[in-house]
């Protein structure tokens, strides 16, 4: 007799139906939207005129070659000043290593524009060093604006994702490959180039990976920093300004080539990734040597004046916070001015916003994630590996895009939600979803399925087996991985520059706001308010995650 | 209160392979059964049939005389102890133990006599409120245990609940786990590898190989009385040889090369000249200097290991084969010598040509069903 295989009802069936209604919404929808906009004109007929458009005018499609350009620059710079820091770091025994660590991911993690600003106000036209400089030694340092800008304020921002990839395959590397390779006469540079780089290329290629993704997005440099250099994603929000409220065909055009863009090297990154897997698991870690003489001083000076240096810019803003200014020239003396300018200018609704929405935002996506991840790890099925795909559309889509497409799909009635919070909310959760999703993956596939039979056969249900078993055991991960969303979420620029108005501002878009209008006080103490929240929530990060593996 | 288990042409496959044919088998009530095999002998496989985690695709399950195909896990009331513990990492040894009680709905003074009954039955009473990653594996095991049996299920199944633990503590554990079940009296599947785990802790095992059971035993009938070549090298170990059987006037004989020794106890049916495998364990050789008492063999090395001898010997057609004896207070018998081996005919095993029925009396398969 055959046994007849019956579906019984099973709420994880409502979840998954729940979330392919939410994703086709808040994802199929608006993209639809872009790509519908992008190819009918205001008469309704298909054309693709906007996007012969943009080929055709090296004006617009130079911002394409332009954003790799600087990309492949930045991506060299920071392989270059990394790979000798986290070298120094791995094989020797520094001294403050744990301060290192910490500023570097400070700086890896600040707001988008906190870089780029300070850096004006530093090296700019009038900036402090510049004119110290010019004055004292009559040294002209030339512009910092356009792409040496960008190369200069990127490269001291995401070198640390070189060093904390590095330092992983650094750490794997078995002390015995280094002491053969010594007993075969190989030491030194040498044995540094052919062996250790050679062994930690797929790493290399990874960190190369991640950062020129990381550069080619970034929007808020670019903006306040690049002047005549024209980007790409910098383009998409240009045009979405100048054209009417109604009409965001250019935009809209543009956004489907970045879609196309981002999707290519996303591809690419995971194509060449998995191309050059291997794993080595170190039986003997390396053990760190002592730094001695003239090499240990100036290994010392390289890893504490470049962390310096990257770490300047958050420093200087909160320096300048205090200091008196009207506008655009600094005065004497020191007072919490600023502060009360800002307090005045929405800074108690900034921080309200940004928290509640940040607050809202991480409390949907870890929710989500969780029950995503359970869906796909331990209910695998056609519609859950479509969940699974459709979270990861985010990906490829850029943070303007998002902004956009949600603007077109959510600007008119029924679905009228432009200028609420809940609009930013639904950004932030696009933007950040992927990140935690993969993450929770990751953590549950590491809980073995036995865990959850044994409550099972104790007569416990699956629901409840779940909620008072497995989740639990997620937290650690999922902690970890909700703050670092958080930080992201708290400097989210590129989308809501484009969604916020005065009643959803937050404190990145009012910072921005303040720098726009040349007010540097205001900006400044904006941007400090940032700084210490980003700082301080990094903190309590690196305090709960305890380990040197995180994953920027 | 403990139920019988019966199975009736069992069926699994997994795509397009074919783990379980054709499986049938009873389990008496409040027996420990063992199904014992190779990796991918399925066992696994059957064990989490019966406990629901894994889907059956034909045949049926009884718990006495109840089909429990269709019943969730849950609600079959079997307890399970896993391999790697399954202990739920966030909650104290006792919480541990409780879960399952809470989960029923038992009342709260109830739950605390019956935690503490079965924590002092298994002697982790003084971890009772440490949390799990404070215990060694032998007290993870032994927390698991308590967990599966203070629900009092009717069944209770344990999937190679050993194989994490080291030798020694292996061996302590299996007579904790027998005590208790013999103290407790619950019908047991328990599923291993380890052939000497499985004679030690077993009232009846099964063999299994690629989905089919090669016999079912006590540890005795399978060890001395194998069904098949498989079961004969499977469990302890066996020296493989090929010989002949004999009929000369109403008279069975079994001759390899020149030696030939009388056998009394072949199966009327096997009775006439055929070829056949003669399966003899290293402690069924005895060794001589009688000369023409056996086959003549070479010793090539020897190995003193206390109690016992083991000597590796090379025989007249090349086949090298083990002997163990009792050690002897003389010396070890040195390399090169020459010596005659005989077989103990009482215990030999003998059978046809393709190793798949052994051709003498006494076999128990099944027997006592």
């Amino acid at each position: 007799m055959m046994t007849k295989i019956r579906k019984k009802f099973d709420i994880w069936i409502v979840f998954t139906v729940s979330f392919l209604v939410l994703f086709a919404l808040f994802l199929i929808y608006p993209m639809l939207g872009i790509l519908k906009e992008s190819v009918i004109n205001r008469d309704g007929q298909f054309t693709v005129s906007e996007f012969t458009k943009f080929f055709s005018q090296p004006y617009y499609s130079k911002t394409i070659l332009n954003s790799f350009k600087v990309s492949i620059a930045i991506t060299v710079v920071t392989l270059l000043i990394g790979i000798p820091f986290s070298y120094f770091y791995s094989f020797y025994r520094l001294k403050g290593t744990k301060f290192l660590f910490i500023v570097s991911i400070l700086c890896c993690m600040s707001a988008p524009f906190i870089g780029a600003y300070s850096w004006i106000l530093l090296l700019g036209r009038s900036g402090v060093i510049t004119q110290f400089l010019k004055n004292s030694i009559g040294i002209n340092i030339g512009s910092i604006y356009g792409f040496n800008g960008i190369l200069l304020v990127q490269s001291l921002k995401l070198f640390p994702l070189v060093f904390v990839y590095m330092n992983g395959a650094f750490k794997n590397i078995d002390n015995s490959l280094l002491e053969a390779s010594a007993n075969l006469g190989c030491t030194g540079i040498k044995r540094f180039i052919k062996i250790i780089l050679g062994l930690s290329m797929p790493t290399i290629l990874a960190a190369s990976l991640v950062v020129f993704m990381r550069a080619f997005a970034d929007f808020g440099t670019p903006l306040l920093i690049g002047e005549g250099y024209r980007t790409f994603p910098v383009e998409i929000y240009n045009q979405y300004v100048g054209e009417g409220v109604s009409n965001h065909s250019f935009a809209a055009a543009i956004s489907v080539i970045a879609i196309c863009v981002t999707a290519l090297i996303f591809f690419i990154q995971k194509y060449a990734v998995s191309k050059f897997k291997f794993s080595i698991n170190a039986l003997h870690s390396i053990e760190k040597k002592e730094p001695r003489g003239i090499g240990g001083i100036l290994m010392h000076a390289y890893c504490y004046i470049l962390v310096s240096i990257a770490f300047l810019p958050q420093l200087y803003v909160v320096y300048l916070s205090f200091r008196n200014s009207k506008q655009a020239v600094l005065l004497p003396g020191f007072s919490l001015a600023s502060y009360e300018a800002a307090a005045n200018k929405l800074l108690g609704r900034s921080i309200k916003n940004t928290i509640v929405m940040g607050i809202g935002a991480l409390a949907i996506i870890i929710v989500s994630a969780i029950l995503i991840a359970y869906l796909v790890v331990r209910r695998s099925s056609f519609a859950n590996n479509a969940i699974d795909t459709l979270s990861m559309l985010p990906y490829i889509m850029p943070g303007s895009v998002i902004g956009i497409a949600l603007v077109i799909a959510f600007g008119k009635k029924p679905l009228a939600l432009t200028g609420t919070m809940a609009i930013m909310i639904v950004a932030l959760v696009i933007r950040r979803m992927p990140y935690t999703i993969r993450s929770a993956i990751a953590t549950l596939m590491q809980i073995p399925q036995s865990i959850e039979e044994a409550g099972i056969s104790l007569g416990a249900s699956k629901l409840k087996t779940f909620v008072t078993i497995t989740v639990p055991m997620m937290t650690n991960g999922i902690i970890s991985g909700a703050i670092l969303s958080w930080v992201t979420i708290v400097t989210e620029l590129s989308s809501a520059i484009i969604l916020y108005n005065n009643r959803n501002i937050t404190l990145t878009m009012s910072a921005y706001v303040a720098i726009s209008r040349g007010n540097y006080g205001l900006a400044a103490a904006f941007s400090s308010v940032l700084t210490v929240l980003t700082i301080v929530s990094l903190l309590i990060y690196l305090v709960i995650s305890k380990s040197e593996d995180i994953k920027l | 209160m403990s139920v019988s288990i019966k199975i009736v042409n069992a069926k699994k496959r997994f795509g397009d392979f074919v783990v379980i044919p054709d499986l049938s088998l009873r389990i008496k009530e409040g027996e420990f059964f063992t199904l014992l095999g190779p990796s991918g002998c399925g066992k696994t496989t059957l064990l989490r049939m019966i406990a629901g985690f894994t889907a059956i695709e034909g045949g049926e399950f009884y718990f006495n005389d109840t089909l429990i195909n269709d019943i969730d896990p849950g609600k079959r009331n079997i307890g399970m102890v896993f391999q790697n513990y399954a202990i739920f990492p966030n909650m104290t040894v006792r919480k541990n133990v409780a879960f399952g009680l809470k989960v029923r709905k038992i009342a709260s003074n109830e739950v605390k006599r019956l935690t503490e009954e079965y924590l002092r039955l298994v002697h982790v009473e003084q971890y009772a409120d440490r949390m799990p990653d404070k215990l060694s594996g032998g007290q993870q095991q032994r927390v698991a245990l308590a967990r599966a049996l203070v629900i009092h299920p009717d069944v209770l199944l344990m999937d190679e609940p050993l194989s994490n633990l080291d030798a020694k503590l292996r061996v302590e554990m299996r007579k904790v786990i027998k005590d208790i079940q013999r103290n407790v009296g619950i019908t047991t599947v328990y599923v291993t590898h380890d052939q000497e785990e499985a004679m030690a802790v077993s009232d009846r095992i099964a063999v299994m190989n690629e989905g089919v059971i090669q016999q079912i035993g006590t540890p005795k009938d399978i060890y001395q009385r194998p069904a098949n070549l498989f079961v004969s090298t499977f469990i302890g170990q066996s020296n493989v040889l090929k010989g002949e059987l004999e009929v000369k006037a109403g008279t069975t004989f079994m001759r390899i090369g020149s030696y030939e020794e009388r056998i009394d106890n072949v199966k009327t049916e096997y009775m006439n000249n055929r070829p056949i495998i003669v399966s003899v364990r290293p402690e069924e050789f005895l060794m001589s200097n009688n000369k023409n008492s056996g086959m003549k063999a070479v010793v090539i090395d020897s190995v003193f290991l206390g109690r016992n001898t083991h000597y590796f010997l090379r025989l007249e057609d090349g086949t090298e084969v083990e002997s163990v004896q009792e050690s002897t207070i003389d010396s070890i018998i040195p390399n090169n010598s020459v010596i005659d081996l005989a077989i103990n005919t009482k215990k030999v095993n003998l059978f046809t040509e393709d190793g798949s029925a052994n051709i003498l009396r006494g076999v128990c398969n099944d027997c006592d069903a």
